[in-house]
């Protein structure tokens, strides 16, 4: 199949950037989208051009390395990652807009390639269980009730990919960091520390730049992982509960 | 054989099997609390090993400078693991136990694997599920609360924990979180986005790295007292494989240059259950988790004309009666079934479709869970593997709900690697490699379900051991960066850049991974030949002369420079594919997931040579010298491996 490219390139962080255009033709429907974007490279490198920066690493969908805006859409038409979206879910001929992903707390470093790191810093403000290695009790000395342990889950299956980010109007991470004060709230090992937790991940998610959540629900249509806004609700209760009770542990 | 060289001592202790590393710890150096915060530590990858090391040490008070290439520590491929953790916790009551998980380990390897090392490995195993669960890990439960279990190739017992088909992501995840922790409590510093180009040593010793920050292009030196590598293995090295777009050997080849052996790099796992390659524009190839081997079936259509009728689309794989279709791992293996180990299944996989009997593109086999999908209903299937049949159908459009999976082998892991010693340090002190980066534990072939075990036990339990027993004789005196050492080093990083930037030739990079690639798996992959080898060495020489005449490298070191990346990567596995037909050459036994066709029995299976090829072999640099690491087992008797 053919297929027309526009895409983002920007030399660094200070740069303009600008869209330029790239045709393709003899496409295997059954490439992924990313391969497509390989092939594209080795053919800018032989001309001796500089190739095009995207970020990919694992291309199974679960790393969370692989981003892009096409059409618009975080991560292209179909809810998964980038790098799961083949060529068959376009057609023939069809124009493609790539761009990185637009937010402020999202920098772009270099033409599709932009800086997440952000995350990592709400992830590091108390996203964790804070448990030294060695010393803990046997795993079975504390049930799970199974349909806890599957929400949990559900919440921490989340890549943090940033697609919620890029999705929502006003570049709010709500989703992002939903996951995981959900995927820890519900589970008993997480409770001991549930009251700081969320309180001090809202404030690393505010002090980043991140905007505010208007329940557009957004995030969870382009989520590739199908995380549920319902997470978003628990958060809110979390945040409501840790503020209006007096601190237990 | 070699003379004896001392550093090639494993350092294994005295004392019966089951007490030597408690033997160990109890004699082993101490560093009083106090004095660790006086010592630095470099930790290469953040995948499990590297993770869980940096979290542990950090949190013993150790100052820790991690480092990936990725833009995030939990972006490594250990993400990516999916079926299982394998631990010898017993809770269902079907006779596992320590001593289980350590015979099936060594007999699973081929008895190519050093006994006390992979015995620690199954003591350590119980702690390490302790440990995930109290991070809040959310691994699958029963009704009742407690931990379920499941199946995996090569036991007979149910010793799997699992977290759906993403157990790497979970485990990653927490050992990401206590990563985190120590980040933010400023014990550890996280330097992302960075590639390590080259050791620098320092009378004699590890003592620091040089790095390209990915972003700026900018080289600079760290110091430290020890250097752990935790980098992963080097699968890419076939071009096509399960392992990320960025996996690479490069920190560990670098080390290897300057003195750190390696050992055993023939030794490769192909894994049976993969997506088939579609075209010649594929740039990776996806694993489908082992796990799916407890409910689906392995088959081919009896004969080479049913087959030809699937392939051309005249009969669809449904249509196939019982008598018509062969389910030649259960006709083959009865005791085992589906679930023998990875190479078994792998190699006959080969077999029927050389014979003409494979599906799809002819290089495939069906995956069928029609079986169990009427014994067990389809919600029940969903709940077990739901992400992985999505994932199959998102790549190959397929239902496998409906239709079976269509699946072949591919390049999946490493078990050859960095040689260590009983403390997981390397031939250069102060040089550790953990995880999969190094060779010790899996042998010949790696079951499943044990890399991220081994992983997580290096960092979590016994690098905070052996580290502290090193440091404990090492002066708190700190070597600055602008001693002459990584002056030096600096200076040759810089130089290769240059080097790689000034050929301007006419072939990408990627041309030349690809080339190496194809010629490995033809000739280095899943059965090899004394005179496939011998073809091959003059290839990839001729390929690696080529490359650095001929190869385009665009763009500028001082600037994020993908083709600049990826070139310094494929020259070094240009180097290490020599290493690994070398080694394969050598090595004229077939054991487990190194397999010469010179060497098998009438039926067709692994002919091991105990008298003369029960070692590791350990290289030096540039293939000068080979040494031998003899292995003695006490415990275990080597036999033909059986799963019938």
């Amino acid at each position: 199949m053919k297929i027309t490219l526009k895409i983002w390139r920007q030399s660094n962080s200070s740069e303009k950037g600008n869209f330029q255009t790239y045709s393709l033709e003899d496409i295997s429907p059954d490439s992924s989208f990313l391969e497509v974007l390989d092939l594209l490279n080795v053919r800018l490198e032989e001309e001796g051009k500089d190739p095009i920066h995207f970020d990919h690493d694992c291309r199974e969908g679960i790393c969370g390395t692989c981003s892009l805006y096409i059409n618009g859409r975080p991560h292209g038409p179909s809810q998964t990652t980038t790098c799961q979206l083949h060529m068959r879910s376009f057609k023939d001929g069809e124009l493609l807009w790539v761009e990185p992903w637009r937010a402020k707390p999202f920098p772009v470093i270099k033409d599709l390639v932009v800086d997440r790191n952000s995350l990592d810093r709400i992830i590091q403000a108390g996203g964790y269980v804070s448990v030294r290695t060695g010393g803990v009790p046997d795993a079975n000395s504390l049930p799970v009730g199974q349909d806890l342990a599957e929400e949990s889950m559900d919440a921490a299956s989340c890549i943090g990919c940033g697609a919620c980010v890029a999705s929502c109007k006003n570049a709010s991470a709500m989703l992002f960091v939903a996951a995981k004060v959900s995927h820890l709230a519900l589970l008993p090992q997480g409770k001991v520390e549930r009251q700081s937790r969320v309180q001090e991940m809202i404030a690393q998610m505010d002090k980043e730049g991140f905007g505010s959540c208007t329940n557009t629900a957004a995030c969870e249509a382009e989520c590739p992982k199908n995380i549920s806004v319902s997470h978003i609700a628990r958060l809110n209760r979390e945040f409501f509960l840790a503020k209006i009770l007096p601190e237990t542990k | 054989m070699a003379v004896k060289t001392p550093i090639l001592d494993a350092k294994i202790p005295k004392g019966t099997l089951s007490e030597k590393w408690s033997a160990y710890k109890s004699h082993a150096g101490l560093v009083n609390p106090a004095n660790r915060r006086k010592y630095d530590i470099i930790v290469v990858g953040t995948g499990l090993a590297g993770s869980s090391a940096a979290a542990s040490l950090a949190e013993m008070g150790y100052n820790v400078k991690s480092f990936c290439f990725q833009d995030s520590p939990r972006r490594a491929h250990s993400i990516a693991a999916q079926g299982g953790i394998n631990a010898a916790k017993n809770y269902q009551n079907d006779g596992d136990s320590v001593f289980r998980l350590f015979y099936d380990t060594i007999k699973g390897g081929d008895y190519r694997a050093r006994e006390a090392n992979v015995h620690r490995l199954a003591e350590l195993s119980t702690h390490i599920i302790d440990q995930c669960v109290a991070q809040g890990i959310p691994f699958a439960r029963e009704y009742g609360g407690l931990l379920a279990n499941r199946s995996f190739g090569g036991a007979q017992v149910s010793r799997t924990f699992y977290a759906r088909g993403q157990t790497g992501q979970q485990l990653l995840l927490g050992a990401y979180s206590a990563l985190s922790r120590q980040i933010q409590l400023g014990k550890v510093q996280q330097f992302s986005r960075h590639e390590i180009l080259d050791l620098v040593i320092v009378e004699g010793k590890a003592r620091g790295v040089v790095v390209r920050d990915l972003v700026s292009g900018k080289i600079s030196s760290h110091s430290a007292h020890a250097v752990l590598l935790c980098t992963g293995g080097y699968g890419n090295v076939y071009f096509l494989s399960t392992n990320a777009m960025g996996s690479n050997v490069t920190a560990c080849w670098r080390a290897h240059k300057k003195g750190a052996f390696f050992a055993n790099p023939c030794f490769t796992q192909i894994h049976p259950t993969c997506i088939p390659v579609h075209g010649d524009h594929q740039s990776k190839l996806t694993l489908m988790s082992e796990s799916l081997r407890n409910d689906g079936r392995v088959w081919v259509p009896k004969t080479p004309a049913l087959a030809e009728k699937v392939r051309k689309g005249g009969l669809s794989p449904e249509e196939l009666s019982e008598e018509d279709r062969d389910y030649f791992l259960e006709r083959r293996y009865p005791a085992f079934g589906n679930l023998v180990p990875r190479d078994v299944a792998s190699r006959n996989a080969k077999y029927v479709c050389d014979e003409g009997k494979g599906v799809g593109t002819g290089l495939a086999v069906f995956l069928d869970f029609r079986d169990a999908i009427k014994r067990d209903g389809e919600d029940v299937i969903r709940s077990k593997y739901g992400n992985l049949f999505d994932m199959y159908q998102q790549i190959t459009g397929q239902d496998p709900y409906r239709v079976p999976m269509n699946i072949y082998p591919a390049v999946h892991y490493t078990m050859g690697g960095l040689w260590v010693d009983y403390q997981l340090m390397t031939t250069i002190p102060g040089l550790y490699a953990l995880g999969e980066a190094n060779f010790s534990d899996h042998g010949a072939n790696r079951l499943g379900a044990s890399a991220l075990m081994q992983g997580l036990a290096d960092g979590y339990f016994v690098i905070p051991y052996t580290l502290g027993d090193y440091l404990s004789n090492m002066p708190y005196e700190k070597i600055p960066t602008t001693h002459p050492a990584f002056q030096e080093a600096e200076k040759e990083v810089l130089r290769d850049i240059q080097k790689l930037l000034q050929i301007q030739g006419n072939k990408s990079v990627d041309y030349y991974h690809k080339q190496l690639g194809l010629c490995m798996w033809e000739y280095c992959g899943m059965s090899r030949t004394q005179k496939g080898l011998e073809k091959a060495r003059i290839r990839v020489k001729e390929l690696r002369e080529e490359f650095w005449k001929n190869v385009k490298v665009v763009g500028k070191n001082e600037d994020m420079n993908l083709c600049l990346e990826k070139a310094g990567r494929v020259a070094d596995f240009l180097e290490l594919g020599e290493l690994m037909i070398e080694d394969a050459l050598q090595r004229e036994e077939s054991c487990g997931g190194h397999f010469r066709e010179e060497y098998q029995t009438p039926e067709g299976e692994a002919l091991r040579n105990d008298e003369l090829f029960s070692f590791v072999s350990i290289w030096e640099y540039g293939q000068k010298k080979m040494h031998k690491e003899h292995l003695n087992f006490e415990e275990v008797k080597p036999t033909q491996r059986s799963y019938k």
